[in-house]
């Protein structure tokens, strides 16, 4: 067991960093770009933590996972222990530990930020899940007893998965139903490899698997079966199919070849693997320059990707300025060191193509700040006669999602918002008494831990309204 | 699952697969699409249903090979199992009993997509009006399903070896020559020429032609946009809104530019394939 330091000890230390793929050399590969903590490390940032009471973490992380006493386990070096804390609320901890935004969660609530250096809680719960599938320990049993009550739940992304997950626990049969031919939603088809390895999240599902969840796959609810029907045969139904409908920008151009939304693109490259096209059959397009427009997390996978892909030049075209992006602080830096040029306060207005049909520049204009709008952030105005053109083989539209209409217009009863987001209120209940919905489909995109959270009050609220029907 | 429950060789190049998927049979209906997957290395294929049968759980398929997937798709075997096969994909034919004549036209492999719609539309109570048309005889497809489709049936050939010489839009223009008034719609399935030469015609003779397109897809539920079409001058995407779309309010030129976007890359991946086919023949 690893010694335990005095509080003038702890807040002299600094957060011990994680070792990453060198840019020059990850820019030609797939793999992981973070390498993840070894045992001596974990112990060395465990040792930091304050063991608040009440733990500010904790109140800060949407899937309550029990942080003061995991990182305890780990200074107890007692690795299995410290898993086992994590998976009582959490059944994705590798993917969290690597893709939810710490610093607006856990870490962001963490009395250590004050002082700008918070525990670094998404690397240990990384580490910790990552000891456990090494070591291929499990958790995952079919609960003794079984109530006999069955939940449908349509889509097997991050709010599928945790509601499916938290239900199987409490002994109802729970069957999800996934469109694609892979479970894991956004997680398979939309994050890159090199930030969340497809193999994790393979082993994440086949634990939830293990509890006896079934996941049909190649089932497009709405199509293949309709949302009454799923009313008729089980005791309650779970929307979480996300949002899953590309935005563009509305500007002329934008069905030339070679200009993608950020979700194909990420879809052809994540999901079908065309990275490794032609040993995988789905081709992808990238050529010498790409330009990504938007600033999110969906924008910096975009980019990254493109320039694994080979683009000798990968730009984010964004319209605020830097302050304002909405990705990952990480994400950005990660951007950064590979290379990744920014052209910030600058905004598209027409795409260019040849006599082919193919893209070969989009014209933009620069923007300048005004004053703030609804979010707060300052709005951007256009500077008039700025306009330039920049030259590309690509260009990848990721300026967000919307609400996908075929699951919706299956469900009688279950009333959606003007955009076509389901309307829920906390507990995910809709306004059809057998349907719940929870993550990006009510919401509009949001985070993977945002759609773990919803999928867990969820769970609570069906057990708790199947529990009183009895 | 998605077990290849019976597969027969039509032409040198088209084949036409019988697929077990009982829930997809369930609930297919004229113009509706599958999207296939035939090993865990490939891509997602969009057809169009020719066939299903819900008591006994099957679609049909049927599909030239123009590329390396579909090459592959043709090389399975009866008793095997195809990676994945979802649906049913897009919107339903607009079918229902207009209490007079419908044309249908089908060229080519399109003969298979326009089958089901031809059914309905007679089980509803239309006189169905049908062409269908091909290069030469041998790629005259499915004529005896279509004849029972059908109350009338014409066939169309280039190379005039079978029915009247020349194109299916021949026969449409002298049928709309003679009774525009009688037809209360028109629907087009083939290549995009067809479709687009087809629209024409239509407009020529001031009628609405229902056309149905196959873009290039991904998910095929909407999640990617790959497919989008212009139609009447918006973005539509041809997995969710279509397949089937007015052809006098489609950008074809538009379309056919954005159906070769991977040319080079289909080239590349055929060669490859080939090679590998060439490799274990000579090896086996």
């Amino acid at each position: 067991m690893a010694e335990k330091l005095k509080p003038a000890e702890k807040l002299k230390k600094n957060r011990v960093s994680m070792r990453t793929q060198e840019p020059l050399e990850r820019i030609q590969n797939f793999l992981e770009v973070p390498l993840g903590y070894s045992l001596a490390e974990a112990i060395e940032e465990a040792q930091r933590c304050l063991q608040c009471n009440p733990a500010y973490c904790v109140a800060g992380c949407p899937a309550d996972v029990r942080i003061p006493q995991f990182i305890e386990k780990i200074i107890e070096e007692d690795i299995k222990g410290a898993f086992l804390e994590i998976k009582q609320t959490n059944a994705l901890p590798a993917v969290c530990g690597r893709v939810c935004p710490q610093e607006e969660q856990c870490e962001g609530a963490c009395i250590m930020n004050k002082k700008g250096k918070p525990i670094a809680i998404g690397r240990l719960e990384r580490y910790v899940a990552d000891w456990a599938r090494q070591l291929d320990y499990s958790d995952a049993k079919k609960p003794s007893s079984k109530l006999g009550k069955k939940v449908a739940i349509v889509g097997s992304g991050p709010a599928g998965l945790a509601c499916a997950s938290d239900l199987a626990k409490l002994g109802y049969d729970v069957t999800i139903y996934e469109a694609l031919h892979k479970p894991g939603g956004v997680l398979v088809y939309g994050i890159p490899e090199f930030r969340l390895p497809k193999s994790i999240v393979e082993y994440e599902v086949g634990q939830i698997k293990e509890l006896g969840v079934e996941i049909n796959l190649n089932y497009v609810v709405g199509l293949t079966k309709t949302v009454d029907e799923l009313i008729q045969e089980y005791d309650a139904v779970f929307l979480a199919n996300g949002a899953g409908a590309p935005s563009f920008l509305n500007i002329p151009g934008e069905n030339l070849n070679g200009v993608y939304s950020a979700s194909e693109f990420l879809t052809r490259s994540n999901l079908m693997k065309a990275y490794e096209f032609p040993n995988y059959a789905t081709p992808i397009r990238v050529g010498q320059k790409a330009v990504v427009v938007g600033g999110g997390n969906v924008a910096m996978d975009a980019v990254r990707t493109a320039k694994r892909l080979g683009a000798k030049e990968a730009t984010i075209v964004y319209r605020r300025s830097r302050k304002e992006m909405p990705a990952r602080a990480e994400e950005i830096e990660h951007a950064e060191e590979e290379g990744i040029k920014f052209e910030l306060l600058t905004n598209p207005v027409k795409i260019l193509g040849d006599e082919y049909g193919n893209v070969v520049g989009i014209e933009c204009v620069k923007m300048e700040l005004g004053e703030p709008d609804e979010s707060g952030r300052r709005r951007p105005k256009v500077v008039e006669g700025s306009n330039f053109v920049i030259d590309v083989d690509t260009v990848i539209i990721a300026i967000g999602q919307s609400a996908n209409p075929i699951v919706a217009r299956s469900a009688t009863g279950v009333e959606i918002n003007k955009w076509g987001y389901f309307v829920a209120d906390e507990d995910g209940k809709t306004t059809h008494p057998k349907v719940w919905a929870g993550g990006d489909i009510v919401t509009g995109a949001a985070t993977v831990i945002l759609a773990v959270g919803a999928g867990k009050k969820a769970a609570k609220s069906i057990h708790e309204t199947l529990s009183i029907k009895q | 699952m998605y077990k290849i429950l019976k597969k027969q060789k039509w032409s040198d190049t088209i084949f036409s697969n019988w697929v077990e998927a009982p829930f997809v049979a369930k609930a297919a209906q004229p113009g509706q699409f599958i999207i296939l997957i035939t090993k865990e290395n490939g891509e997602r294929i969009p057809l169009t249903i020719a066939d299903s049968n819900p008591q006994e759980g099957w679609v049909q398929i049927v599909y030239q090979v123009v590329g390396a997937s579909t090459l592959e798709l043709s090389s399975m075997n009866e008793g095997e199992n195809l990676y994945a096969f979802v649906g049913p994909l897009g919107m339903p034919s607009e079918v229902e009993n207009f209490g007079g004549k419908v044309l249908i036209i089908g060229g080519g492999i399109g003969i298979a997509p326009i089958h089901p719609i031809a059914k309905k539309l007679k089980e509803l109570g239309n006189h169905v009006i049908s062409i269908i048309g091909a290069r030469t005889k041998d790629l005259i497809i499915m004529e005896d399903k279509m004849k029972e489709a059908s109350n009338e049936l014409l066939i169309a050939t280039d190379d005039g070896t079978y029915g009247q010489k020349g194109f299916v839009t021949n026969i449409m223009d002298d049928i709309l020559k003679k009774e525009s008034e009688a037809i209360k719609d028109i629907w087009a399935i083939g290549p995009p020429i067809m479709m687009k030469m087809c629209t024409r015609v239509a407009n020529e003779h001031n009628k609405q032609i229902w056309v149905s397109l196959n873009s290039i897809m991904v998910d095929g539920t909407g999640m990617c946009g790959a497919c989008r079409v212009s139609v009447g001058g918006k973005t539509k995407f041809a997995c969710v809104d279509g397949p089937e779309f007015r052809g006098n309010l489609v950008n074809f030129e538009e379309m056919v530019l954005r159906q070769r976007q991977y040319c080079d890359q289909e080239r590349e991946a055929l060669v490859l394939l080939e090679e590998q086919i060439r490799r274990k023949a000579s090896n086996g």
